[in-house]
């Protein structure tokens, strides 16, 4: 029994949505939230933490109740199990972290409304038993949150050349030096383009410019 | 002419898509043309000038701290704004369930070129991000709030019509295979943002 735990299928579980079957990159799923709080690795980390304990949370729980839950009304059943996690991990946050809290403000709400969690629970939770549920929303999770965290990564540290609010480009690199009255810096300057929003997506297309040309079969012809 | 700025505020300068990415998961998934694009723009803005008038009364009569002040002296100091994310959503999901019966009984026409992506809509999360920008900016008359939930429709069907328009039109250009679909989709709505960001200095 506790061999089959970590069976071949149960591993391409979580692999997949990493790679082949990311979330972000290939299924089109839960980009509403995902940007506009890629501004500093501190808030997509927890962004991604609250990500994963949502969406396990919630794969299990509509897991569990798969067999009682009338067609019908599915997804009402499933946004309400989903906000009332949200509303749990809001609260949390407003008590313990008040100022990622605020740097989030909407969009931690918005989690209710992120399609991975939706899209996981419609297509996976909905028709597999509990561990395999546990296992895709892992999976599929991690696979959100390292996009958030690549992308974070490169926004803060070309845009303000900090990580985790630690300078890591050394402050010398920005020495000015005056020319005919005038002050100049010669060797580095913050790419302040990185901070603005739609650097976001442009970081995105090239992470999928990336991921596809390493993976032929991934090519879209149209 | 309050009312008109807040308008314009939501179209442009802080348009759902360019400037906070709301309502990505649709934005990329129908616009590969312009006729289901303006389909699912048009039941955006519907929906949207449903949904934030009725999460505004919520609001302001329900869930705001000493919003039960009608019921009496004793409700003054309840705050149920823990609810209100929940409330929100079941509003939104509700009233796309209504406004879907309400079109297919009274236009059949209208409902089967809107029909599909009505569903899709209560997960949009321009809806929800609608309902919670306006929780957020605490307008002071319901009208100022249905002003804004118009704008950032309005803002969001732009956007999509736009970048359908595009993309029926990149598919003749020669784009590096690995980029085709959805990377150059990312890459050209990351310069439609950078374009709309001219509209940020504007002080109305």
């Amino acid at each position: 029994m506790k061999k089959s735990f970590f069976s071949k299928q149960h591993q391409i579980l979580i692999t997949d949505p990493m790679g082949d079957q990311n979330p972000i990159t290939i299924q089109v799923l839960g980009i509403c939230s995902a940007l506009a709080i890629t501004t500093q690795l501190a808030n997509a980390l927890v962004m991604t933490l609250a990500v994963i304990f949502v969406m396990i949370s919630a794969s299990m729980i509509i897991s569990i109740l798969r067999n009682s839950i009338p067609n019908r009304i599915r997804i009402i059943v499933q946004l309400l199990v989903v906000a009332s996690l949200v509303a749990l991990v809001d609260q949390i946050l407003k008590a313990f972290l008040p100022d990622a809290s605020d740097k989030l403000s909407v969009f931690i709400g918005l989690i209710i409304t992120n399609c991975i969690i939706m899209g996981r629970l419609e297509a996976f939770a909905m028709g597999n038993k509990l561990w395999e549920s546990f296992l895709d929303a892992f999976g599929n999770a991690i696979g959100y949150g390292w996009i958030l965290v690549a992308v974070a990564f490169v926004r803060e540290l070309f845009g303000s050349g900090k990580l985790m609010g630690y300078q890591i480009i050394p402050l010398s690199w920005y020495d000015t030096m005056t020319v005919d009255g005038v002050e100049k810096s010669f060797v580095y300057f913050n790419n302040n383009l990185m901070i603005l929003p739609p650097m976001a997506l442009i970081v995105v297309g090239l992470i999928i410019w990336v991921q596809r040309s390493k993976n032929e079969e991934l090519i879209e012809n149209d | 002419m309050d009312l008109v700025n807040i308008f314009i505020k939501g179209v442009f300068i802080d348009n759902m898509i360019f400037a906070y990415f709301l309502g990505m998961c649709s934005y990329l998934a129908v616009s590969k043309t312009v006729t289901t694009a303006n389909g699912l723009g048009l039941a955006v803005i519907f929906v949207l000038g449903i949904t934030v008038p009725v999460n505004y009364i919520l609001e302001t009569k329900i869930l705001k701290a000493g919003a039960l002040e009608w019921l009496g002296a004793n409700f003054v100091d309840v705050d149920l704004n823990v609810l209100s994310l929940i409330m929100f959503i079941a509003v939104v999901s509700a009233m796309v369930q209504l406004v879907e019966m309400i079109i297919e009984k009274f236009s059949p026409a209208l409902y089967s070129s809107l029909g599909i992506f009505l569903p899709l809509i209560a997960v949009n999360c321009a809806i929800l991000g609608g309902a919670l920008f306006m929780q957020e900016r605490q307008y002071s008359t319901i009208i100022e709030a249905t002003s804004f939930a118009l704008g950032s429709g309005v803002g969001w069907y732009l956007a999509i019509v736009a970048i359908a328009a595009i993309r029926e039109k990149i598919r003749y250009s020669n784009v590096p295979p690995p980029l085709r679909g959805l990377g150059i989709t990312f890459i050209i709505t990351g310069l439609m943002g950078i374009a709309f960001m001219c509209f940020m200095g504007i002080k109305i």
